[in-house]
């Protein structure tokens, strides 16, 4: 991926692929004799945001921020409880089961834990060709070849047909639910903190077999993460989330590089700084607790917590809005205040994406073989 | 995307793909052999399975094993054991060993059948009542409470001498009556299944209900179902003796363990003539003995989570 | 809490009203008809249609059920054709002997298990831990109809320690001794699958606590064995088996019909058997409406009971 693709991407001429437009997910908390409901949590509270063809738009933030909550009701496995998901062009946020259906086998999710989302019943060869054939989509003997076809694209191999999960490692099995998700050939994959239960080492390696099946698929992700190392691997921009709303959406190189709101600030604080040497720098620290999506502070949600908050920002609830009107290639920022400065860290001197493929199918006959 | 990794940015660039080792991907053995194995560690289980098929077996080939007619009606009534008749005869002159062989079948129809048409219903119920939810479950969770709020025996009791005793009655009984259990359990394990990712990934990828609910629920729904369906069996059995000795299950001519017990409520029979109640009452405690230990084997073996 | 109880009774309300509706029609499924037991065969078919009137007989069932469920709302449960009095009478001078040896047999029950129960669960995989289990077992698997058989058996007919059966001897002067030497093996009878029920949930649920780590944290303390089990661990294991006492009362009630049956324990057990045997429908309404009443209050009281022990259960 070249910086080339970026400007693209952002670029206001080109069609976005999926387009998410307010949306929100509350969930009524019940209470008493009769069970009235007496409130919500928003967990999803106004969020807009559109991705296009070919990129990767990585959501971060702490947990509960509601970024998982978002990708679920893009996928609809939560209904929205009110906002459009317009996806290709058609609104999916109310679309019932039967042309929801239809939409599913292009709109795909990679789970969190490999562990829990592969049905423990089941080899791997039936997960696989599964999707194929509840679709109708070709024979069994023609799913048959394509189950082999996938495992070689995923860096397995096609003796693992016949092995259950829990025979599989976590790195495997997560390559087994990547595939499963590739069966249907969607256009858009949704991947729910994909690498967050594997070993550190198991993670470059998933990252990279996502990275080449997106050049080699023309693949669209939504990457959601709440560590920052993979977020930035991996995404060509970055939404920044807490307490269910956007607070800053912006290419990666503007996140890490020059970060508009406080929030993105502190956390780029607290991802810990791998080398020794530029540790002993000043160092800001979050404090307070995150409040409760159930009863979210007033003005600008992150006020709570915010060292710069001034009396504005308890009022009046900012906009996500360009962060520099004259160069829409910034991003966009929801404060009142956005700063203005580069990082305090230096995140400036460009590391190059080693040359030549990560090759998937090498992996195989290293990975637990 | 060339421009992220800072120096050092540990763990993701610098880790080329390794070998992932936390576990050797040898051929391990099936589910169903783990099963087995863990089952045959548990002693009394084996034991327990042993004697069960023996007592199914013993059902089967009643007519070759017992020595006469379980209702040919001998002179000699009340007879003790002896060389004429192993166990002696009953008070109306009928062989006991023979009507106690024959009584097998009766126990076990009615342990397996009623089982079989409870766990049917309550699996259906539990079913639909955990993956719609709402108002399905709230109709059908209602309907549990009702069943699970009368006194069982006393509902089977009323229910039987209402539609009359036979084998085929007592089992459609209790079949209908113990369901609210299994339905309970069903929905509880559904309502965590469906939360869980593999059928969350079921949904994204478009499946349609049935296919969620036979292929990817129920399979993991089974073995507190089977565990539960043992211990069924040994109820049920127990009931249908309970029914009979009361003069509400199977009749005579036709033996059940519990209607030759009947017998004992005279203080003669029970004070003098113990070969026409110890061995039925000895048959239904052996029988109910073994399959409980079953059920606790295979509680054993295949409630211990796959790993 | 409190709004959580009056939930409970509001869901109850259908439940129960359901529970009438069941009732009323299996009882109205029986083949036999109550106005037979007024008539013989020699009746014309002019008597048998008055007589059917003069009961109520010939009206569509919905509206006996209203009818019925009028009565029932004040209290009154009908006439036992059996026994010629009011069914409330009849239930009133039958519930305290079940009363009674149900209440005996829960005490002897817990009383039994569960210091064996916790004793057990500290010596694992002894003898001791292999005969109590294999015991509960055997306990869990005799039928109670047997078991009161080889006790009449054994202690009453052989023995002569005790009488084979009523609640006190008859024409005798009554009196308390008489009285208890009456309930000892029935009790005995009803208490055996209790407690061997029992005594393995005490025994695992303890095992599992033992296990915790809030106990190891306690052991590392320095805390003693004692101390540990009675402060620490009881409280915990006592959880789990407080749903057992709820789930117990329908057994118990089983167990109790055919207990009362063999000893001739004049209870609600014996007279579900008479009046089954008598076809007397009222007296069978009137005793499920009872016993589901009584399940219903026992499973409510377990729930709250479950939040007294455990302070993590929240009511909502």
């Amino acid at each position: 991926m070249t910086a080339a693709k970026i400007e693209n991407a952002t670029a206001d001429d080109r069609r976005p692929l999926l387009e998410v437009v307010d949306l929100r997910l509350h969930y009524p908390i019940k209470r008493g004799v009769i069970s009235r409901t007496v409130g919500h949590v928003k967990a999803v509270d106004g969020v807009s945001f559109s991705v296009y063809p070919g990129e990767t738009l990585g959501i971060v933030g702490e947990s509960g921020c509601g970024k998982s909550s978002a990708g679920r009701s893009i996928i609809r496995l939560e209904t929205p409880t009110s906002g459009s998901v317009i996806f290709d062009g058609d609104d999916i946020s109310r679309a019932g089961e039967r042309s929801l259906r239809r939409v599913r086998s292009e709109l795909q999710m990679v789970f969190q834990d490999p562990y829990a989302s592969l049905n423990p019943q089941l080899r791997i060869g039936d997960l696989l060709a599964e999707p194929l054939i509840a679709h109708h989509k070709c024979s069994r003997a023609e799913a048959k070849q394509r189950v082999r076809e996938i495992l070689t694209t995923v860096g397995l191999n096609d003796q693992y047909v016949n092995r259950y999960p829990h025979e599989l490692s976590g790195g495997q099995r997560q390559r087994v639910g990547i595939a499963r998700a590739l069966m249907l050939e969607p256009k858009l994959i949704v991947c729910d903190e994909p690498v967050s239960a594997l070993d550190v080492s198991i993670q470059a390696q998933v990252l990279n077999l996502l990275k080449d099946l997106q050049e080699d698929f023309g693949l669209t992700y939504i990457f959601i993460s709440h560590g920052l190392g993979a977020i930035k691997y991996i995404s060509d921009r970055i939404a920044v989330m807490y307490l269910g709303k956007i607070m800053e959406l912006a290419p990666t190189t503007e996140i890490f590089n020059r970060p508009s709101h406080p929030y993105t600030e502190l956390l780029l604080d607290a991802y810990p700084e791998p080398n020794p040497r530029l540790r002993d720098r000043e160092r800001m620290v979050i404090e307070g607790d995150v409040p409760s999506p159930a009863d979210p502070p007033s003005g600008c949600v992150f006020h709570t917590r915010c060292p710069y908050a001034q009396e504005k920002c308890r009022i009046e609830v900012p906009q996500l809005e360009s962060i520099d009107a004259a160069d829409s290639g910034r991003g966009e920022v929801a404060c009142h205040f956005p700063l203005d400065k580069p990082s305090r860290r230096s995140f400036a001197a460009p590391e190059p994406v080693p040359a030549g493929r990560h090759s998937a199918s090498a992996t195989a006959s290293g990975e637990g073989a | 995307m060339t421009a992220t990794a800072a120096p050092g940015d540990a763990g993701i660039n610098a880790a080329p793909d390794t070998v992932d080792t936390t576990r050797p991907a040898g051929r391990a053995e099936s589910a169903l052999r783990r099963v087995v194995r863990r089952y045959l560690k548990h002693r009394m289980a084996v034991v327990g399975l042993v004697v069960f098929v023996l007592l199914i077996l013993m059902a089967i080939f009643a007519p070759l094993i017992a020595p006469m007619s379980p209702y040919k009606i001998f002179p000699e009534y009340d007879a003790a054991p002896g060389a004429g008749h192993i166990l002696g005869t009953d008070s109306t002159g009928r062989d006991v060993l023979s009507r106690l062989i024959y009584a097998s079948r009766v126990s076990l129809t009615v342990g397996v059948g009623a089982v079989l048409v409870y766990v049917i219903i309550g699996v259906t119920l539990g079913l639909l009542a955990g993956y719609y939810g709402r108002w399905v479950d709230q109709i059908v969770m209602r309907i549990t409470d009702m069943f699970m709020s009368f006194p069982y025996f006393m509902l089977i009791l009323v229910l039987v001498s209402v539609i009359g005793p036979s084998l085929l009655n007592i089992t459609a009984v209790i079949g209908f009556m113990a369901w609210p259990p299994v339905a309970r359990l069903v929905r509880g394990q559904v309502l965590t299944i469906k939360e869980s990712d593999y059928v969350r990934a079921g949904v994204s990828l478009g499946y349609q209900a049935p296919r969620i609910l036979f292929r990817h629920i129920l399979p993991n729904t089974l073995s507190p179902i089977v565990v539960n369906a043992t211990f069924g069996v040994a109820q049920a059995i127990i009931l249908e003796s309970g029914l009979s000795f009361l003069g509400l299950g199977v009749r005579p001519p036709a033996a059940s363990w519990g209607n030759m017990l009947t017998q004992a409520q005279s203080i003669t029979v029970l004070a003098d003539q113990w070969w026409m109640w110890v061995p039925p009452g000895l048959m239904i405690l052996i029988a109910v003995l073994a399959i409980n230990f079953v059920g606790d084997g295979l509680r054993d073996a295949l409630e211990a989570r796959q790993g | 809490m409190i709004p959580y109880i009056i939930r409970r009774i509001l869901i109850g309300i259908p439940v129960l009203w359901g529970v009438t509706v069941i009732n009323f029609v299996i009882i109205n499924l029986a083949p036999g008809s109550p106005a037979d037991l007024y008539l013989t065969p020699t009746s014309t078919p002019n008597q048998v249609a008055m007589m059917r009137h003069q009961l109520g007989l010939d009206q569509p069932i919905w509206v006996r059920y209203v009818k019925w469920l009028g009565q029932l709302v004040h209290g009154d449960l009908g006439y036992s054709l059996q026994n010629r009095i009011p069914v409330t009478q009849l239930l009133g001078e039958r519930i305290l002997p079940t009363l009674t040896l149900m209440g005996a047999s829960l005490v002897v029950a817990y009383a039994v298990a569960i210091p064996f129960g916790i004793f057990v669960a500290r010596r694992r995989n002894t003898a001791a831990d292999y005969g109590v289990v294999g015991l509960s077992f055997l306990g869990i698997s005799v039928p109670h109809f047997f078991l009161g058989l080889v006790m009449i058996y054994v202690f009453a007919v052989k023995l002569g320690w005790f009488p084979t059966g009523n609640i006190m001897t008859l024409g005798g002067p009554g009196g308390l001794v008489d009285r208890v030497e009456h309930l000892v093996l029935p009790t005995l009878v009803l208490a055996t699958a209790i407690s061997a029920n029992m005594v393995r949930y005490v025994r695992s649920s303890m095992i599992d606590v033992l296990g915790a780590d809030y106990i190891r944290t306690a052991r590392a303390k320095g805390l003693g064995d004692i101390m540990i089990t009675n402060k620490h661990a009881l409280r915990n294991a006592l959880t789990p088996i407080v749903t057992v006492i709820g789930v117990d009362l329908s057994v118990l009630l089983g167990g109790a019909i055919v207990t009362e049956q063999i000893f001739q324990w004049q209870g609600i057990g014996l007279l579900t058997i008479q009046a089954i045997q008598g076809r007397d429908y009222s007296v069978l309404m009137g005793i499920n409406l009872i016993a589901a009443l009584g399940v219903f209050v026992a499973n409510l009281l377990t729930d709250i009971a479950y939040g007294v022990v455990d302070p993590r259960v929240k009511y909502s």
